[in-house]
């Protein structure tokens, strides 16, 4: 019996080294960690347990019946954080470079269906130097049977998806499918073709950083939602991120104690908008001020800087915030905008995440670029997010809101529960002096009558109060008893009961 | 007594006279430019008048819009607090002439002492200890060598027309003023086409101690002791006390009575402060008069018990002093730390902006300890280019020095500032240094003991072993209270184990984290337990724990994978991990931040207006390379060394962050 038992252990040890210590070594050596190793800082402590520890590759073409490791280059189960179930996978560099096998996808595919059916988030650790290309089409099959299962889970359980080496061909759609994608700064890199075949077929000399490293994805293509400098710290901001996110779409967010006051006031927030219309200031310090404990945790921290979104607290559950940032392009709509903002309200409606929307936006903007680039349909996305979504909704507009943009960000009209606004707030068609230029073309010769007809129009509309009289905006509340007041907002709509009509799915104007 | 007075001043030092002001029962006008429309002296006043646009040239300094506010309000008296129109005798002038009282010296007064050489004239003649030097025109080498020895060595060269160190030479011997007063003159001739010059003594170790007179208007004048103001960052004074740890009551009476022996000669009769130089050997020689309120004052009135404002107020009124000479006993020990929006890390550069947080140590006086913090602005509030840069006056009242010092160590810890760049760390950092402590100080202390600018404080074993301590305790909390987030698995609890590794600068601590009931215990590697007693709790940026017998009051922010603690001048990043993650923690690469001395950052907020270089130009050191805009404001940077332009980042109409890359060179 001993020997029996010892042989399990003997096995599990072989298992559990891997492609060897060499190859470990060479993992180390590039700052990177082993797949089991990210897995014990994601996890409580102890708390991992394993499946298919022993599952081995049934491919012989190539001489590959000679290479042989136990868990083929996958490291999959389930474990806790801060005790709740996640399920997780952990591609293995030192095996076969980490490269997907049939089995490995069988592995992945196994921890996925139990996730949906158990209701637990799924993160997956990627490090992979792709299709396993001895295996040929078993191999591309393999990834499509991922694929499927990320595109059903995707609404059902949270998707997060760490990219911690190479990520390359089609690798890269099961991650783009999920829901959070974070990357590791110098040791990570995505991209469907590589460098070379990029220089072969366009010319193109690009290095794989610029290509497809951190940097690219999290400023220019968006395609990942944050950097983190290395592999510990980015798996330190996952759980992070998990202890805001709801196990399923069944489920409401967490909850977890708090040691803010909600009724707190910030009195400095009175001064926040400047005297000057036209002058920034920074929209992130409000966020802060009315988070629990003034903690923010940005999603696309990087990309469209004009708008920011992420997760915050208040009175210990999350709410998911959208806010213009001033700072930025005056904080306007733009196509990346839109998109960047649209992706999170449909994240945050899936799983029943409450929003919060501060409002200081001067309208969509102009040019060209954005007509051309179809700012048309990717500004309907946000419309659209907002629109369709049926958790609660608390918007407060502390300047402009002018235009359609007004519209567009969670205003009364598009179903929202409670809108505020800030006594500095303007609700308008647009700023008085374009107003003025519109409504007297044929003054515009005339100075005097003009700059009297801006202010007019600036008494009229640069005031919350047209839009109160309305029904528009429900309260004009002090900007520094705004924490209370929306935190008292979102508690009361904790049993909001709000269904869209039955439809197969939306046609969202993708 | 007055009914109303109007303060023509703003900020900080408007706010105390309004105090003073309205403890007497007198109402108070504030006046205010259009940046100061939601300022604190405004906030604080009985009535409020604006004078015109930021700057003050068109505001605050604008006679006729001061009188025309007095006009306005009826307004009985004026106090000029300082700098503005405090020392200018038209304005003096102009309120006598409408019969309105001015809170300062007469108009006299202030024209004797406004003038450096008249002022240094009647010095003299009032028996005051002067400069020993010779005012004349030196013709030639020899006679310089002559006069030199007469005054004795060591002697300044100076140029007459001179400034800003031109043409000015120190010598020690002959040779030094043979040679001295040729290169002096030839400078003097091509800076300033003036090639008259002139030689004084030389005064070494330096100190700045002045004294601070008081007189009425019926010939009676006292002296209130001394303020050493020998802590000073090009000619700013930074750190001022009273008394001065260098003067013996014989000296200090000697002093005192020249002062009011210079303040009757010219019927002195208001607050002053006559300004003196003392060397190591405490001969001390006239500087200057300041016919005002000095910005230090409040350190006189922490150890005399007078309240100078209110004492100003009653002279002007006609009163007559209440307080003989003998009737003034300097009790304890005053320091004042002047905060500056001023950048320590970046070569105190001034730094403009909101005060996302300001929040000062709460004031206090008993018998043994005394905070006092003068202030013009407040949390949510702008600090603007406009005005000059210092925020508040944080002052520590004990029996002796020490406890003093101790005390603003403590007022220093415990003051939140955030928004904008601050001198705190520094004010802590000098609090600390062993010289300062002392009282072996100088006016060149901080150009002698920080010649590279300020990087930070280092902090001793025992205060890191404390720290770290602090935020392992931190982190155990935490994670106890992320353990109960809701959703958890029945019966599959987190468990949490006491053992962790922090990590503090360069160092590691294994510590074991015992939690009781009113303390925590934490446990280090050598046997040494230290026990921690603390309210913190999370979203607190100030911690305030006593850790081992010690208090401490620690600034801790959350920043990405940890904290950052700020403490006495020091900035230190911490985390604290299990054991097996600091194993693993070990194998992370460490990443170097990215080189930026070949690179021009964008030193604060702003637009970029326009680019003066392209890529691949040549640039010379000096060179306008960016114009940013920040608040309004048109910021020139310039290129700090030659080289050649590698590669253009940013593109006119950008807005840029802080340190954000603007170009690269090669």
């Amino acid at each position: 019996m001993t020997q029996i038992l010892e042989e399990l252990e003997r096995r599990r040890d072989e298992a559990r080294l891997g492609g060897g210590q060499r190859r470990i070594d060479a993992q180390h050596a590039k700052g990177k960690l082993t797949a089991r190793e990210r897995i014990e800082v994601l996890l409580d402590e102890g708390s991992f347990e394993e499946f298919d520890m022993f599952v081995a590759h049934r491919c012989t073409d190539f001489g590959m019946e000679e290479h042989q490791y136990p868990g083929d280059g996958v490291v999959t189960g389930w474990g806790t954080i801060n005790g709740r179930m996640v399920y997780l996978f952990s591609q293995d560099f030192t095996v076969l470079g980490g490269s997907l096998s049939e089995t490995h996808a069988q592995k992945i595919c196994k921890i996925m269906d139990m996730a949906m059916k158990n209701g637990a988030p799924v993160i997956g650790l990627n490090d992979s130097g792709g299709a396993r290309i001895q295996e040929g089409v078993a191999s591309l099959a393999g990834y499509a049977d991922v694929f499927q299962r990320n595109i059903m889970a995707s609404g059902v359980v949270p998707q997060i998806s760490v990219i911690m080496g190479p990520c390359a061909g089609g690798a890269v759609y099961s991650p783009a499918m999920t829901d959070f994608i974070f990357m590791v700064r110098d040791s990570s890199y995505m991209f469907v073709t590589g460098p070379d075949v990029v220089k072969t077929v366009t010319n193109e000399q690009v290095t794989a950083e610029e290509l497809g490293g951190a940097k690219t994805h999290t400023s220019k293509s968006s395609v990942a939602d944050g950097a983190f400098e290395n592999d510990i710290e980015a798996l330190m901001e996952v759980r992070r991120l998990v202890d805001f996110l709801p196990l399923n779409n069944r489920e409401k967010p967490p909850v977890r104690p708090f040691f803010d006051d909600w009724d707190r006031v910030e009195s400095s927030l009175d001064t926040l908008v400047p005297d000057n219309p036209n002058t920034p200031y920074d929209m992130k310090e409000l966020i802060l001020k009315l988070a629990d404990e003034g903690d923010f945790f940005e999603i696309q921290e990087d990309y469209a800087k004009n708008i920011l979104t992420g997760f915050i607290r208040l009175e210990g559950s999350t709410v998911g915030v959208v806010a213009n940032q001033p700072m930025v392009l005056a904080g306007c709509l733009d196509i990346d905008s839109s998109r960047k903002a649209a992706r999170f309200v449909r994240f945050c409606d899936a799983f029943e995440i409450p929003i919060l929307t501060l409002v200081d936006v001067p309208g969509f903007l102009p040019g060209t670029s954005q007509e051309y680039g179809g700012v048309i349909k990717h500004g309907a996305k946000l419309l659209f997010a907002y629109g369709e979504a049926t958790v609660p909704k608390v918007t407060v507009i502390t300047r402009k809101a002018y235009g359609g943009a007004y519209d567009v960000m969670a205003s009364k009209h598009l179903r929202g529960d409670f809108n505020y606004a800030w006594p500095t707030a303007e609700i308008a068609v647009m700023g008085a002096k374009g107003a003025v230029e519109i409504l007297y073309r044929s003054d515009l010769g005339d100075a005097e009558k003009i700059a009297q007809k801006t202010k007019e129009y600036e008494d009229r509309f640069a005031n919350p109060f047209v839009a109160a009289e309305k029904g528009f905006i429900d309260e004009v509340i002090m900007p520094q008893s705004t924490r209370k007041r929306v935190a008292r907002a979102f508690a009361s709509l904790r049993n909001k009961a709000l269904q869209n009509p039955w439809k197969k799915h939306d046609n969202i104007p993708l | 007594m007055f009914k109303k007075i109007l303060i023509a001043n703003r900020g900080e030092i408007a706010c105390r006279v309004i105090k003073t002001a309205r403890r007497m029962g007198i109402a108070t006008v504030a006046v205010y430019s259009d940046a100061d429309r939601n300022a604190l002296h405004v906030r604080m006043a009985d009535e409020a008048v604006h004078i015109g646009p930021a700057p003050a040239a068109e505001s605050y300094i604008v006679i006729e819009k001061i009188m025309d506010a007095i006009r306005k309000t009826g307004a009985e008296a004026v106090h000029p607090g300082y700098g503005f129109l405090s020392e200018r005798a038209e304005f003096a002038a102009a309120l006598a002439a409408e019969g309105v009282a001015f809170i300062g010296p007469p108009t006299g007064a202030i024209e004797a002492m406004g003038d450096k050489i008249t002022s240094k004239k009647l010095a003299a003649e009032a028996g005051v200890s002067t400069v020993p030097g010779y005012m004349g025109l030196i013709g030639d080498a020899d006679e310089a060598v002559k006069i030199s020895n007469e005054i004795g060595y060591p002697v300044m060269i100076k140029a007459s027309a001179g400034g800003g160190g031109k043409g000015m030479r120190i010598a020690w011997n002959d040779q030094d003023a043979r040679e001295g007063f040729q290169s002096s003159k030839n400078e003097a001739a091509s800076s300033f086409g003036d090639d008259r010059i002139f030689i004084e003594k030389f005064v070494t170790q330096p100190r700045h101690i002045e004294i601070q007179v008081l007189g009425d208007q019926h010939g009676n004048c006292i002296y209130l002791g001394e303020r050493e103001c020998s802590i000073q960052r090009r000619n700013q004074k930074v750190i001022e006390e009273a008394p001065s740890p260098f003067l013996d009551p014989d000296t200090r009476r000697a002093m005192g009575e020249q002062a009011v022996a210079l303040a009757k000669a010219v019927d002195y009769c208001s607050a002053g402060t006559v300004e003196f130089i003392v060397d190591g050997d405490r001969n001390f020689y006239f500087l200057e008069m300041n016919t005002r309120l000095q910005v230090e004052h409040p350190v006189t009135e922490l150890i005399t018990g007078i309240d100078l404002v209110e004492q100003m107020i009653r002279v002007a009124h006609g009163e007559k002093l209440a307080i003989a000479q003998d009737d003034v006993v300097l009790n304890g020990w005053a320091i004042e730390s002047r905060l500056y929006a001023e950048d320590p890390y970046r070569n105190f550069l001034p730094s403009i902006g909101r005060l996302t947080r300001y929040r000062p140590p709460e004031e206090q006086a008993t018998d043994t300890e005394a905070v006092r913090n003068d202030t013009g602005v407040y949390e949510g509030g702008e600090i603007s280019m406009y005005y000059d840069p210092m925020i508040a006056k944080l002052c520590t009242w004990a029996p002796d020095r020490a406890a003093a010092i101790e005390g603003m160590r403590t007022a220093l810890d415990t003051f939140e500032v955030e928004g904008i760049g601050h001198n705190l760390p520094f004010l802590s950092a000098v609090m600390d240094h062993p010289r300062f402590v002392s009282g072996e100080i100088t006016t060149a202390f901080i150009a002698e003991e920080y010649p590279e600018g300020f990087e930070g404080a280092t902090l001793d074993a025992d205060t890191r072993r404390r720290l770290a301590a602090l935020v392992a305790h931190m982190k155990m909390v935490r994670e106890q209270r992320e353990a109960q987030i809701s959703g958890a698995m029945r019966n599959h609890h987190r468990r949490i184990d006491p053992h962790w590794v922090v990590f503090l600068g360069d160092e590691r601590f294994h510590v074991t984290v015992n939690e009781h009931d009113a303390q925590t215990d934490v446990s280090f590697q050598d046997g040494e337990t230290l026990s921690i007693v603390t309210d913190w709790v999370f979203g607190q940026s100030l911690a305030r724990a006593v850790i081992d017998g010690q208090p401490m009051a620690v600034k801790v922010d959350k920043v990405i994978g940890g904290v950052r603690l700020r403490y006495r001048g020091a900035e230190i990043k911490a985390s604290v991990q299990t054991p097996r993650i600091a194993e693993l923690a070990s194998l992370m690469p460490e990443k170097l931040p990215p080189d930026t001395s070949k690179m021009l950052l964008c030193p604060m907020p702003g637009l970029v207006v326009s680019l003066a270089v392209a890529e691949g130009d040549e640039v010379q050191d000096g060179q306008a390379l960016c114009t940013v805009e920040a608040m309004k404001m048109e910021n020139v940077l310039r290129a700090e060394r030659k080289g050649r332009v590698a590669k253009v980042h940013a593109a006119p109409g950008q807005s840029l962050a802080v340190d954000e890359i603007i170009m690269e060179f090669e």
